[in-house]
């Protein structure tokens, strides 16, 4: 693909930007301009402006490469001019835990700030318990990172049927696919989570019987927990279908029925809603 | 040649058995297999695309869906007016210009709606905004809203976002006594709904009362804070919300300071219906549309903000006032303009909205004053506050600078920004809030404006933790006689036994008989 994609997701701000979220003129041209050369730089198949992580000084600006696998092979890099990019390490485990435990309060904009935890734990029998100071150490770039991995793997966003995942395992986008009728478009469970998925294996052969396993090997949006942490609406005089996850309040999905199009942007603040329970 | 002949005519006759088998119509679509490949293959020819083959399966499919669509055309469709089509002809009345060309020029010249492409083209610098064709359309609303309603001023506040439904806010104030009729209507209708609950009660009462009275409640509801007069404090404007630019708007009732005390303790999120009840506890007083004017007053209060010396205070005024009660500033016909760099730099940022008290008014009102009750209750009461007079709640005053605002967990509430650093000559400043994050500022020269999108929540940096419900009131006096007491053991027992013998023997030394006759009773 050549810069065509570039600038035809950036025009897919077009639909987002009457939800609030924008991009001023000047980093639309930056990044006309820089994902292209991102994508020749790093031989992607694909780049996508992810989104944007708002910081106390400074934002970041995200985007994603993609290659072979649509799905699989990601590559996340950040930036803060929208034009020189840097590469987000890939989110292991280890990380995981460690920015879940270190990491508090708003981002900041500097990726080398350190966030510290100190927490007391006992080690050794009941006895001879010896209470030993651990300091956990995480610097901001390694929670970007890690709340980028997040936020993917919980939720990202696609309509059913736009990508398709072949014999040998690859996924692919669905070159066929001609967008969710209107009615369909209205359903959650047309609406697939873009992750691995976690309870596909857990349906009982009944259940199963209807799925097609080269387009429904993802998690639908509908069983999520809790009910209702999807908001669906139709938008921008009731053409576009739009999505917001109140879980990561500032996730938007956006599908055009009847069309190929759709799409999905974080402009946020990079911190979880954990008060969702209560607020439903 | 014979030979040769018959197995031509054999291949002739397996060729043409063949397409005969792909001439056969299917039962079930009533297509062949040759007409579909002829179509197929026409359609390849047509379009020629890129690596045919890789999508030869869906040109089939779709060769066969364009068939299917033609044979069910038989069947009429039914004309469906869709919700799109419905908002698309409320929006239309947008577009049409009512009234004769001498309405218009009145309008051109005083016309309370703001300057619309300006505004656009600014916010679009800033990085927000609704984008330019939903902004018009906004803008569109407004005017609606205008010409329905005798507004002195009018401005867009922005939007809340719903899990339902989106508001679009407007804020505006009325022209002076113009207000008037609906205020007065409002008012007495409030009276209305809470006169009738005591005489209920009462009368209830009353019928209980010849057949078994019922314990009288001992509770005193805690004085009720009155609500600030429309035009002052919280009140100052009136807000209009509507779901959709087009649809009309809805005149949101003020808010009441029990409603803004509760605002601050929940957390919930907006569905998009007005009359939608709030689940919660504490509980809130009134629906959806009193907790969305209860959030918007917090959100005013808290971030909106203009540029240092914009506004002044009415010369003469600040003198008369006490301190920290100046309520009213004007346009400060000196203002030049503060530079961009300088505004980034040094968050000359003031807030120009009242910031809201604990006891949720601006002004604060001292509750112990009761003129109106009754005056025995009045006069007790009096004797009992009147050692400890409550201290008046004390806010940042009016035009008080944003540097002066408390830290949200470590961090500055506020983010200032240029909106371009490669042309810093022409950018603006930009002014971003992360107590409520969406709620927005720009300025740029002596133009500046507040907006926010967003879904009208409060980020507090931790998590929320909901009030746990009062302890439940007591429904007996608990004493002796109605509480459980452990069953007496064996031993217990014979030993008390043990104890009333002797106690009777005592007795039967001093009085003789009267003893004896229960023991055999007892025993018995």
């Amino acid at each position: 693909m050549s810069d065509g994609g570039v600038r035809k997701q950036l025009g897919n701000f077009r639909e987002l930007t009457a939800f609030g979220l924008t991009l001023s003129y000047e980093q639309r041209a930056a990044l006309q301009t820089s994902l292209v050369l991102l994508m020749s730089e790093y031989k992607f198949k694909r780049v996508r402006f992810w989104g944007k992580i708002l910081g106390s000084r400074d934002d970041y600006y995200i985007a994603q490469g993609i290659s072979e696998d649509e799905m699989r092979d990601k590559m996340s890099l950040y930036s803060f001019n929208c034009v020189e990019w840097y590469v987000l390490l890939p989110a292991t485990e280890a990380m995981l835990l460690d920015v879940s435990i270190a990491a508090k309060g708003p981002f900041i904009g500097d990726p080398s700030h350190e966030y510290e935890h100190t927490e007391r734990r006992r080690k050794g029998e009941r006895d001879e318990a010896v209470v030993e100071e651990v300091t956990i150490k995480v610097n901001e770039e390694k929670r970007l990172a890690a709340t980028v991995h997040t936020i993917d793997k919980e939720v990202s966003v696609v309509p059913r049927g736009a990508f398709i995942k072949s014999p040998h395992g690859v996924v692919q986008t669905n070159r066929s696919f001609q967008g969710l009728s209107f009615s369909e478009a209205g359903k959650l469970s047309c609406f697939m989570h873009f992750t691995e998925p976690q309870n596909l294996k857990k349906k009982s052969v009944l259940e199963k019987a209807d799925l097609e396993p080269s387009i429904d090997f993802l998690d639908p949006l509908s069983e999520d927990i809790p009910k209702g942490s999807w908001s669906l609406q139709f938008e921008h005089s009731s053409r576009v279908c739009v999505i917001r996850s109140l879980l990561w309040l500032g996730l938007t999905f956006f599908h055009v029925p009847m069309t190929p199009q759709h799409g999905h942007i974080y402009m946020g603040n990079g911190l979880k809603n954990l008060d969702l329970p209560f607020m439903l | 040649m014979e030979s040769e002949r018959a197995l031509n005519n054999q291949r002739e006759q397996t060729a043409i058995s063949f397409k005969a088998f792909m001439l056969k119509n299917s039962t079930k679509s009533n297509i062949n297999l040759y007409d579909h490949l002829a179509r197929l293959l026409t359609k390849v020819m047509d379009e020629r695309p890129e690596n045919v083959v890789d999508v030869i399966e869906d040109m089939s499919l779709e060769v066969k869906r364009e068939l299917l669509q033609d044979m069910q055309s038989t069947l009429r469709d039914t004309p469906l007016a869709s919700a799109a089509q419905l908002l698309a002809k409320q929006q239309k009345l947008l577009f049409s210009r009512g009234g004769d060309g001498g309405d218009r020029e009145e309008e051109l010249v005083e016309t309370p709606l703001p300057n619309v492409s300006e505004l656009s083209y600014y916010l679009e610098q800033a990085g927000v905004g609704l984008g330019r064709e939903e902004m018009l359309r906004v803008f569109l609303a407004l005017k609606q809203l205008v010409d329905s309603q005798p507004l002195a001023h009018c401005r867009f506040w922005g939007k809340i976002l719903g899990t339902e439904g989106n508001y679009l806010v407007a804020e505006g104030g009325y022209r002076e006594g113009e207000e008037e009729e609906e205020e007065g209507r409002e008012e007495t209708a409030e009276e209305d709904e809470r006169d009738p609950e005591p005489q209920e009660e009462d009368e209830e009462a009353e019928v209980m009362e010849g057949i078994d009275p019922f314990p009288s409640s001992n509770y005193k509801p805690p004085p009720v804070v009155p609500k600030e007069e429309n035009g002052t404090g919280a009140n100052k404007f009136t807000y209009f919300v509507c779901s959709q630019p087009g649809l009309p708007w809805v005149r949101l009732p003020p808010v009441t300071p029990a409603q803004i005390t509760v605002a601050r303790q929940i957390r919930k999120f907006f569905t998009g219906k007005l009359d939608a009840p709030i689940v919660s506890y504490p509980p809130f007083p009134g629906n959806e549309a009193n907790y969305l004017r209860a959030q918007i007053a917090r959100i005013s209060a808290g971030t909106h903000v203009s540029p240092l010396r914009f506004y002044q205070f009415a010369e003469g005024d600040g003198e008369e006032e006490e301190e920290g009660a100046r309520e009213s500033f004007e346009e400060n016909s000196d203002f030049e303009g503060i530079p961009v760099a300088e505004m980034v730099e040094s968050l000359s940022w003031v807030h120009h909205v009242q910031y809201i008290l604990q006891q949720g008014r601006c002004k604060w009102v001292n509750l112990a004053d009761k003129p109106e009750d009754d005056f025995e209750e009045a006069d007790e009461e009096e004797k009992q506050e009147e050692p400890d007079e409550p201290e008046p709640e004390v806010g940042p005053a009016l035009l008080s600078p944003i540097s002066e605002d408390t830290d949200v967990a470590g961090t500055s509430p506020w983010t200032s920004k240029m909106s371009s650093n490669l042309l810093p000559q022409f950018a603006i400043a930009v002014l971003r809030s992360s107590l409520w994050p969406g709620a927005y500022a720009y300025a740029s020269g002596k133009k500046f404006e507040n907006i926010y999108i967003g879904w009208g929540l409060k980020c507090s940096g931790r998590g929320y933790t909901p009030s746990i419900p009062s302890v439940p009131q007591q429904e007996y006096p608990s004493g002796p006689e109605i509480s459980e007491a452990m069953d007496p053991s064996l031993e217990e027992e014979q030993a008390l036994k043990a104890v009333m013998e002797e106690q009777r023997a005592a007795q039967e030394d001093t009085e003789g008989l009267g003893g004896d006759e229960e023991d055999e009773d007892d025993d018995d």
